[in-house]
């Protein structure tokens, strides 16, 4: 599904990725960990198509080189982030935001655009699920929410979006234990053998919830350590520093 | 084909004058001359044509005004036509592929009708629009409750009574230079009057009024709201209007007596000018509306999208004790446009209140500003005013300005004011593309929800159209 090689990213002339690779099948569940500043976010950025990185090497997304395709595009073929800091959209009804991005990408699927009646059943359906308070969904988008309740938004659009790929960039990070085990339910009840997962974490925390195929250690813009999901432990033991070269 | 017999007799329908006086203009300049004859044109009583001289007897003491932000060549107004009869067939772009293709471009996404496209540009149209009977059908519903709605021109010769007792009452004939011009040579415009104690079953449009275009250049428009009751007003259209005419005048005025309530709701997009700013109106407004009876109230609501130059500050005079006067305004630049704008809320009755809600966007090389004045005098006690201006800026060569006066003579009033501006956030885009959306849907999303609180002002099917106009009204220039 995903083939990056030998990814080198940079930033104001600043190396931040240098010769990353990372491959993922349909089916499997692949946890980043790393220090801070080893580049775990600027992958995830990379891997949408955001502005303002130099990128040499290449991305291949279900056969399809990623390199001069959209940000929307990206999502559109499916590929979803999950923010560390979702963004505030002031005046914009939450509700309303998803309803657009879902019907602008079923669109790009060819599938039919939904109305606003089955929608709502959809998404009260969907919060359901995850056990979120739907009173949210009618507030303007992640105005004055909770850290928690932003996370759980992030989860709630991907379940409705159904992407084939989702990054979750440090969607853990400032959670409670009951929201970290809805954003876990969130991932654990939406796999399949036809998606997969890229969670970029710096605790093992999350991982008790949901258990990784791979786990990758990133040191310095570089993949050092690929193990299974026994290696979170380890790593919670002894730290990153041992790893590093 | 039709021959131009048939089509000036179509005119003669539309605009309410005979054929002989089809092809009359005025002489070119301002004078006596020309106001008398434009008073003529529109069989106007004596009285009338008096007034219009005082107006251009005044007017040639008085200076134009230059303190505002966007300045603009000298308009020569001896070199202008001050009346002159819609241009025959043969002058007009004979069909839409001489017009700006730009202008098409921008119907099609408004959905905007081929037969509307067509009278919106100005092309030679030969039959008579649906509107016009939909107008009569209209017509003749609000005359059963009493309410007057019919061109001003009519009102002076039908209802002198009405007409002398409140035009000027609340913009003086000495006001100031643009309308005290307007005063002299006005051409046409919408009389309104709702009766006491009734409601307007239906929002009185420009849309339904008989002589729609082409009265645009020095338009003047009376709404008189008599006690207890109600009027929605709506002015304008999205779509842009494409006009010979540079400079528009236009005086409005608005009278609510006791309990009466007005919402007067503009759209405004007439031509800005090509990218380089070349071309494009200057619209130089004046509304202002008198709260006269206690407890009354008049809203106004403006979306401005159009004109190279617009400058206009609608107002609220709170005479009466408990009046409410507020203001909600979406002022969208882009390109070489440049807009000052604003409101006055002048406090005169005990516990008056007023809102102001304004919300200005700027992109391209354009220049903003906000200006208004909150003025509470020593006998308006526990007044209340609350003020809230937002700028959006995109792009780093436009500019956002917010000039807020503020005078309170009363100690027990309450002023707020709040303040904003924003660059439009590279991380809202982002996240708003990974979702999916393009970029010119997520700026729309952005900017429609910049602008909510006064979108949310307009009536519903006003709402709709306005919110795809901010967005195409933004349309490039991001990215």
């Amino acid at each position: 599904m995903l083939k990056i090689k030998n990814l080198k990213t940079s930033v104001n002339d600043k190396t931040i990725l240098d010769g990353l690779d990372l491959s993922i099948k349909p089916g499997e569940v692949h946890a980043i960990m790393g220090p801070n500043g080893s580049g775990k976010s600027t992958l995830a950025n990379v891997l949408s198509g955001k502005n303002g990185y130099e990128s040499s090497g290449s991305i291949i997304f279900n056969g399809e080189n990623l390199n001069d395709i959209s940000i929307e595009e990206r999502a559109q073929k499916g590929i979803f982030l999950a923010f560390q800091y979702p963004l505030e959209i002031p005046g914009v009804n939450t509700n309303n935001f998803l309803k657009t991005s879902l019907n602008t990408v079923r669109k790009a699927r060819g599938q039919k655009e939904i109305d606003t009646l089955t929608f709502l059943k959809l998404i009260k359906e969907k919060s359901l699920e995850l056990g979120i308070d739907e009173k949210f969904l009618s507030r303007q988008l992640n105005v004055g929410f909770s850290g928690g309740e932003k996370k759980k938004n992030e989860i709630l659009q991907m379940k409705l979006l159904e992407p084939k790929l989702a990054v979750l960039d440090e969607t853990d990070s400032g959670l409670d234990i009951d929201a970290l085990r809805i954003v876990a339910e969130g991932v654990n009840t939406s796999r399949s053998n036809e998606n997969a997962f890229l969670i970029i974490t710096h605790y093992q925390r999350l991982l008790d919830y949901i258990k990784p195929d791979f786990i990758h250690v990133l040191s310095k813009g570089k993949i050092v350590k690929t193990g299974g999901s026994e290696l979170g432990e380890q790593l919670e033991k002894s730290g990153y520093s041992n790893l590093e070269a | 084909m039709k021959t131009e017999k048939d089509i000036d007799t179509n005119k003669a329908y539309k605009y309410g004058f005979t054929t002989d006086i089809e092809n009359i203009r005025a002489p070119k300049g301002l004078n006596e001359d020309t106001i008398k004859f434009i008073s003529k044109i529109k069989k106007e009583p004596k009285w009338m044509l008096d007034w219009r001289l005082k107006a251009f007897n005044r007017l040639k003491n008085l200076k134009e005004p230059n303190w505002q932000k966007p300045k603009y060549p000298k308009i020569n107004y001896q070199d202008l036509y001050y009346y002159s009869a819609p241009k025959s067939a043969s002058d007009k772009p004979k069909s839409l592929d001489e017009v700006d293709p730009k202008l098409i471009e921008t119907y099609k996404k408004l959905g905007i009708p081929l037969q509307e496209q067509k009278r919106l540009s100005g092309v030679a149209v030969d039959a008579v629009f649906d509107s016009v009977s939909v107008a009569t059908t209209f017509k003749d519903e609000l005359t059963k409750k009493g309410i007057i709605f019919c061109p001003i021109s009519e009102a002076i010769i039908k209802h002198p009574d009405l007409v002398k007792k409140y035009i000027g009452s609340v913009i003086p004939l000495t006001d100031h230079y643009f309308a005290t011009l307007n005063s002299a040579v006005f051409t046409d415009g919408s009389f309104v009057y709702i009766p006491p104690n009734v409601k307007c079953p239906m929002e009185l449009s420009t849309y339904f009024r008989i002589n729609a275009s082409e009265t645009g250049q020095f338009e003047r428009t009376l709404i008189i709201a008599d006690k207890g009751s109600y009027v929605s007003y709506l002015e304008g259209c999205t779509a842009p209007m494409r006009d010979e005419n540079q400079l528009h005048a236009a005086n409005v005025e608005l009278i609510a007596l006791d309990d009466a309530e007005i919402k007067y709701s503009t759209v405004q997009n007439w031509y800005p000018g090509d990218k380089n700013g070349v071309g494009g109106i200057y619209n130089f407004v004046t509304k202002r509306g008198a709260c006269r009876g206690k407890n009354s109230k008049i809203s106004w609501t403006q979306v401005e999208t159009g004109s190279a130059i617009t400058w206009k500050y609608p107002s609220c005079i709170l005479q009466g004790d408990n009046s409410v006067g507020e203001f909600y305004s979406i002022a969208i630049t882009n390109n070489h446009q440049k807009a000052d704008t604003g409101t006055k809320m002048i406090h005169l009755g005990k516990n008056t209140k007023s809102k102001i809600i304004s919300k200005g966007i700027s992109a391209g090389k354009a220049d903003n500003t906000y200006r208004g004045l909150v003025d509470i005098n020593s006998k308006a006690t526990n007044s209340r005013n609350y003020t809230q201006c937002d700028s959006l800026l995109m792009g780093n060569k436009c500019g956002a300005h917010t000039v807020p006066y503020i005078k309170n003579k009363n100690s027990t009033s309450t002023i707020e004011h709040e303040a904003t501006t924003t660059k439009i956030n590279e991380e809202q885009l982002f996240y708003c593309n990974q979702r999916g959306l393009n970029q010119e849907e997520a700026v729309s999303l952005i900017v429609n929800g910049f602008c909510k609180e006064v979108l949310q002002q307009l009536p519903m099917e006003f709402a709709v159209e306005a919110q795809k106009l901010v967005s195409i009204s933004l349309e490039g220039s991001v990215g």
